[in-house]
């Protein structure tokens, strides 16, 4: 008998502990849609790039269609990366659409925002219209399947990205590389004290991996 | 007498249980708290901004509480700058405050605030320069009140009237408000003017 109180206990909390922490506030845009991973493990891969590095080249379609290469900024704009897991989950429905009210802030600082995801096409197609016109191209890092995500060593072993901001001045050397628990949306405030002071000072940030 | 005491081992797990996963699932209560229950004794940092604490009427430092402002009715917005819909609707309910103060009884009988569901204070202010916010704004980064609220979607509406029960929820409802004149006639009856 008192077996079974402690394993009914241990279940109850158990449950608690599965679902958490299912607690990211749900835009009504996605109503019902959002998909529940659980609480994963914070961090999955290992950064092969630091700051200080040049950022690799890459070539990634957006949503629009257009081919948008890292390159094309060089001497002219710094380039924020935003990876994000998997569309239609949690913790990444709830980031871009507050990067929504950023262009501003971006355009002040001589920056480009470029979202990132593992996602098909078709899929962020899908889910981006529902967080309202993007100022910001999206692009899929589909296939060859997380190549830019991997290029900079932030690849999780079940193949979606980590979350993580990376900044890279117009030099093309990364000056920010910040690879957030994967369950939590990165704090606003550390990444616009960070792209000011890339921008005032051209040397920017010097968060490590 | 046996199974009487299992009974006894198990009841107390299976409402853990259930209340634990009804408090942890969005889903469940995405409607939010029910009309005709009381709003949850939550402690709110008394604001920064002179012009925040003169509207909520609050006076002192250190916390307060919706059952301490004191007016008969208080309009509470759930919402989180990171939600498309609460962006949209954020010169809408600029436009309520400013009908409620152009009214001339609801203006010193209602307040409305703001609730930043997994906001920052950082992302409360940027979300109220935005936006141009007058109203008051509080930060719920840790989703601490969210899940006092039964973790509603944003945005959400709340009205909280000081009754005999309390501090009642006489409305609570999903979604931006259908229509600003209408709500603000119907709280204007429910306050009896």
């Amino acid at each position: 008998m008192k077996l079974s109180w402690k394993v009914l206990w241990g279940v109850a909390v158990g449950c608690w502990f599965l679902v958490q922490p299912v607690c990211w506030a749900a835009s009504e845009a996605f109503k019902d849609t959002i998909f529940q991973p659980g609480n994963l493990k914070p961090t999955d891969s290992s950064p092969t790039l630091k700051v200080g590095d040049p950022a690799p080249d890459f070539a990634l379609q957006a949503v629009s269609g257009e081919t948008i290469r890292l390159s094309q900024y060089k001497g002219k704009k710094h380039v924020v990366l935003s990876f994000v897991p998997a569309a239609w989950t949690p913790v990444c429905s709830d980031q871009w659409p507050g990067y929504n009210l950023l262009r501003q802030v971006f355009e002040e600082n001589d920056a480009i925002l470029l979202g990132i995801s593992v996602d098909n096409r078709p899929t962020l197609y899908a889910w981006t219209r529902q967080m309202g016109d993007l100022w910001f191209p999206v692009l899929s890092d589909f296939w060859p399947h997380g190549q830019v995500a991997a290029s900079f060593g932030i690849l999780r072993s079940d193949g979606v990205a980590e979350r993580a901001i990376i900044m890279i001045d117009k030099a093309g050397v990364i000056r920010y590389f910040q690879v957030s628990d994967i369950n939590r949306r990165p704090e606003l405030q550390d990444i616009l004290t960070a792209l000011r002071q890339m921008h005032a000072s051209g040397t920017g940030s010097v968060k490590k991996p | 007498m046996k199974n009487n005491t299992r009974l006894a081992a198990f009841f107390p797990a299976a409402v853990l249980c259930c209340t634990l996963l009804l408090v942890q699932c969005p889903a469940a209560l995405a409607d939010g708290p029910a009309v005709g229950s009381l709003f949850p004794d939550i402690a709110f940092a008394v604001p920064e901004r002179s012009e925040d604490r003169q509207y909520l009427k609050l006076t002192g430092k250190g916390t307060f509480t919706i059952q301490q402002i004191p007016v008969p009715l208080v309009i509470v917005q759930v919402f989180s700058m990171y939600c498309p819909h609460c962006q949209k609707d954020a010169p809408r309910t600029n436009e309520l405050f400013r009908k409620l103060n152009d009214h001339p009884k609801l203006k010193d009988t209602v307040r409305l605030m703001g609730i930043g569901i997994g906001n920052s204070a950082y992302e409360v202010d940027f979300f109220r320069k935005t936006y141009n916010i007058s109203f008051p704004l509080f930060p719920d980064g840790e989703f601490v009140i969210h899940k006092r609220i039964g973790e509603v979607r944003t945005p959400h509406f709340l009205v909280v009237q000081h009754t005999s029960k309390g501090a009642e929820i006489v409305y609570s409802r999903s979604g931006a408000i259908p229509n600003l004149d209408e709500f603000i006639d119907t709280i204007g009856r429910r306050l009896g003017q």
